[in-house]
C-alpha cells in the first residue's frame, strides 16, 4: 500500500453508440521509486490508454492512479510524457522546447541564469548541446526524440511516461537511443514507465516488464522481473543465457499465452511486425483520444 | 524571429543570383543557360501571341467610342497618363511655390501678418487614384483581419461556439459587395456625422464594404488552422499546465498560422477585386472611380485608358499576392507547406 506509483482497480470505459466500450478492467500495479517498467502487448491492448490515464489525461471510470500519496486528476508537469512522434513545437528551436517546459515548471524557483544552466545541462545529458539552436526539421528522428526526452527530464518528473518513445526511430538509432536512455537512467535514477512493442528492449531496460492481455477488457497478465545486473551491454547480454530466457518468456507470453488477435502469423519472430503495429496503434490511439480533444475546450 | 527574415532575404537572393551564377561558374553552362532561356522566351512567346490576337480581335470591332483599342493604344494611353501625372505635379509644386513666395512678401511687410496656407486641391492623377485604392483596400483589409484572426481561434478552439457560428458565416460569405455597399452606405452616413471629418465618406463606404467581404476566408481558414492543431501538442500544453493564455500565443497560434495566411491571402484578393466595385458606386476617388468616370466621358480614349486600368488593377493585384508571400514566408516557420 505504501508504494510510491499505485494503480488501483483502474477501469475505464469508453462511450461508443453501441453501449460502452470496456478498454481497461481492474488494472492494478505498484511501482517503487526508481524503477523501470516496460508495458508490452499487442496493439489494442491499451497500453497508451493506461499511460494516459497515469498522465491524468483520460479519467478511469474506476479505480485510480495514487502518486506519492495523492490521487491524480489531471496532468501536470509531475508526470512528464515523452510521446511516440516527440511531439516538439516546429517552430521553436531545441532549445526554446526545453525552455518552455522549464519556464513553465520553474517560473517561481529558477532564476533567469539558473533555468538557461539547466536548459543547457538537459539538453547536455541527452547529448544535443551541439544543436541547441536547430528546429525539429532541421533534426532526424533521434534527435528530436533526444530533445523531447530532453524536456521531459527537464520538469524533473516524479515519474516519466514514455509512449513507444523509440517506435518510429530505425533499429540503429534505437539501440543508440536505448544505450542513451540507460546512460541517462544510471545517472539519475528515474522512476520510468514506458510502452513498448519490442521485446529485447523491454528486456534490456527494464526493472519489471508487465505483459497485458488483448482487450476488450484488458487487464495485466503476467509481470517478468528482470534481475540482470546493471550496467548492462547489450553484445555481452545477448549471450547470456538469463536474457534470452527473459526474452523468451516474453515472446512466450505474447506469441503463445496472448496471441495477436489480428495475424495469424507463426510466432517466431522476436520484434512483432512494428511498422505494422504501429500504424494500427495510431489509429486505436486517435479512437481512444477523442474524448480529450473536446475536453480541451470545455 | 530576425534571423528568420535574415534567412529568407538569403533565399531570395538565392532566387535571382543563382540561376546567373550557375550559368557562369557551374559545370553544365549549356544545360543552365537552356533552363533559363526556357523559362524567359516560353512567357514571352505566350505574351506576343496575346498581343498579336488581342490587337487583330480588337481591331474588327467598332464600338460607339470608335474601334477597341489594340496594345499600341493602350501603350499610348499609360504614356499619357504618366504625362498627366507629372505635369499635375508641377503644377503642385509651382502653386506651392507661389504661395511661399506670397507669404515671404507678406511677411516682410508686416511681420504680425496672418499667413494662410492653402492645401493644393488640383485633380487626382491616375498615380493618386492607384495609391487610394491600395491605402482603401489596406484600410478594409487590416480591420477585417483584426477582426476574423480572433473569431477564427475561438471558434477553433470551442466547436460549440463553431456550431454557432458557422450558419452566418456560410449565409455572409458569398454576398456580393454590391449588395453590402447600400446598406454600408445608409449606415455610415447615419452613423459618421461630424464636422469636420476626419475621413471621407466614400472612403469609409469602400473601406468597409471590403472589410465585410474579406473577413470569411479568413475565419474559416484560421478554425480550420486552429481545430487541426496536432493532438499531441495539446496533451504538451496539457501536461505543462500551460495558462489559456500561454497556450493559444505558444501553440495555437504558431501553429495555424500556415493556414491562418492562407486565408489572408485569400481574403485580400477578394478584398481587392471588391475595391474596385465598391469604389465604382461609391465614388471613392480610386481605381474604381476611375474607370468609371472614363466609362461615363465617353472620349475617344477612354476605352484604351480602362484597359490601363484593367492592367494595373492586375499588376497591384498581383503585386500585393506577393507581397503576402514574402510575409508569410517572413513569419511562418512551416517552410515546407509552399505555396505558391
Amino acid at each position: 500500500m505504501n508504494s510510491y506509483l499505485t494503480l488501483s482497480h483502474v477501469t475505464i470505459d469508453f462511450p461508443t453508440p453501441s453501449g460502452p466500450f470496456r478498454a481497461l478492467d481492474k488494472v492494478q500495479l505498484d511501482i517503487e521509486k526508481g524503477e523501470f517498467i516496460s508495458l508490452i502487448g499487442h496493439s489494442g491492448c491499451g497500453k497508451s490508454t493506461v499511460l494516459n490515464i497515469i498522465a491524468g489525461l483520460h479519467q478511469a471510470t474506476e479505480g485510480g492512479v495514487i502518486l506519492n500519496g495523492k490521487e491524480v486528476r489531471e496532468p501536470g508537469p509531475d508526470r512528464a510524457v515523452v510521446f511516440q512522434n516527440h511531439s516538439l513545437l516546429p517552430w521553436l528551436t531545441a532549445y526554446e522546447n526545453v525552455e518552455l517546459a522549464v519556464k513553465q515548471v520553474y517560473k517561481n524557483t529558477k532564476s533567469k541564469q539558473e533555468m538557461r544552466e539547466w536548459i543547457e545541462h538537459n539538453l547536455e545529458l541527452v547529448h544535443m548541446s551541439h544543436a541547441l539552436d536547430k528546429r525539429p526539421d532541421e533534426l532526424s528522428g533521434g534527435m528530436k526524440q533526444r530533445v523531447g526526452i530532453a524536456r521531459a527530464l527537464s520538469m524533473e518528473p516524479k515519474v516519466m511516461l514514455m509512449d513507444e518513445p523509440f517506435g518510429a526511430l530505425d533499429a540503429l538509432t534505437r539501440a543508440h537511443m536505448q544505450d542513451s536512455l540507460m546512460e541517462i537512467q544510471a545517472e539519475l535514477n528515474n522512476t520510468v514507465i514506458m510502452i513498448t512493442h519490442d521485446v529485447d528492449e523491454s528486456v534490456l531496460l527494464s526493472d519489471r516488464i508487465v505483459m497485458m492481455t488483448n482487450g476488450p477488457a484488458a487487464t495485466i497478465g503476467e509481470i517478468l522481473k528482470v534481475e540482470l545486473e546493471r550496467p548492462r551491454d547489450r553484445l555481452q547480454l545477448a549471450e547470456q543465457p538469463e536474457y534470452n530466457h527473459y526474452r523468451a518468456e516474453v515472446v512466450r507470453f505474447l506469441h503463445e499465452r496472448y496471441k495477436n488477435p489480428e495475424s495469424q502469423s507463426s510466432g517466431d519472430t522476436t520484434d512483432i511486425d512494428s511498422s505494422n503495429e504501429k500504424t494500427k496503434g495510431n489509429e486505436d490511439h486517435k479512437e481512444d483520444e477523442k474524448p480529450v480533444l473536446y475536453a480541451v475546450n470545455e | 524571429m530576425s534571423t528568420h527574415i535574415l534567412k529568407n532575404l538569403s533565399s531570395l537572393q538565392n532566387l535571382f543570383v543563382e540561376p546567373f551564377q550557375r550559368i557562369f561558374l557551374g559545370p553544365n553552362k549549356v544545360e543552365e543557360l537552356s533552363k533559363l532561356a526556357k523559362s524567359i522566351v516560353v512567357p514571352l512567346v505566350a505574351l506576343s501571341i496575346f498581343l498579336i490576337l488581342w490587337s487583330a480581335g480588337a481591331s474588327q470591332i467598332e464600338t460607339s467610342l470608335g474601334t477597341v483599342p489594340g496594345p499600341g493604344q493602350v501603350w499610348t494611353q499609360s504614356l499619357q497618363l504618366i504625362e498627366e501625372h507629372k505635369e499635375e505635379r508641377k503644377k503642385e509644386v509651382a502653386f506651392y511655390e507661389r504661395q511661399e513666395k506670397r507669404n515671404a512678401a507678406k511677411l516682410e511687410k508686416n511681420p504680425d501678418a496672418q499667413i494662410k496656407f492653402r492645401p493644393y486641391t488640383g485633380k487626382a492623377t491616375y498615380f493618386d487614384q492607384i495609391w487610394t485604392s491600395i491605402v482603401t483596400v489596406l484600410t478594409g483589409f487590416i480591420i477585417a483581419s483584426i477582426i476574423a484572426i480572433p473569431i477564427g481561434i475561438i471558434s477553433g478552439l470551442s466547436p460549440l461556439l463553431y456550431t454557432a457560428l458557422n450558419p452566418l458565416i456560410q449565409i455572409f460569405k458569398p454576398v456580393s459587395p454590391l449588395a453590402w455597399l447600400p446598406i454600408v452606405t445608409m449606415i455610415v452616413s447615419a452613423v459618421y456625422i461630424s464636422d469636420d471629418p476626419m475621413f471621407d465618406k466614400s472612403y469609409l463606404n469602400s473601406a468597409i464594404t471590403v472589410t465585410l467581404c474579406c473577413l470569411w476566408p479568413t475565419i474559416i481558414n484560421t478554425t480550420v488552422g486552429v481545430s487541426s492543431i496536432d493532438k499531441d501538442l495539446i496533451n504538451v500544453s496539457k501536461v505543462l499546465r500551460l495558462s489559456w493564455f500561454t497556450k493559444v500565443f505558444k501553440i495555437v497560434i504558431p501553429s495555424s498560422i500556415p493556414m491562418m495566411f492562407a486565408g489572408l491571402r485569400v481574403s485580400l484578393g477578394i478584398g481587392w477585386m471588391v475595391l474596385i466595385a465598391a469604389e465604382m458606386l461609391a465614388q471613392n476617388p480610386g481605381l474604381g472611380k476611375f474607370v468609371w468616370d472614363e466609362f461615363q466621358n465617353g472620349s475617344s480614349s477612354s476605352l484604351a485608358r480602362i484597359m490601363v486600368a484593367v492592367f494595373t488593377i492586375g499588376l497591384i493585384g498581383f503585386l500585393l499576392d506577393r507581397v503576402m508571400l514574402m510575409l508569410q514566408k517572413a513569419i511562418s516557420w512551416d517552410k515546407n507547406a509552399l505555396i505558391r
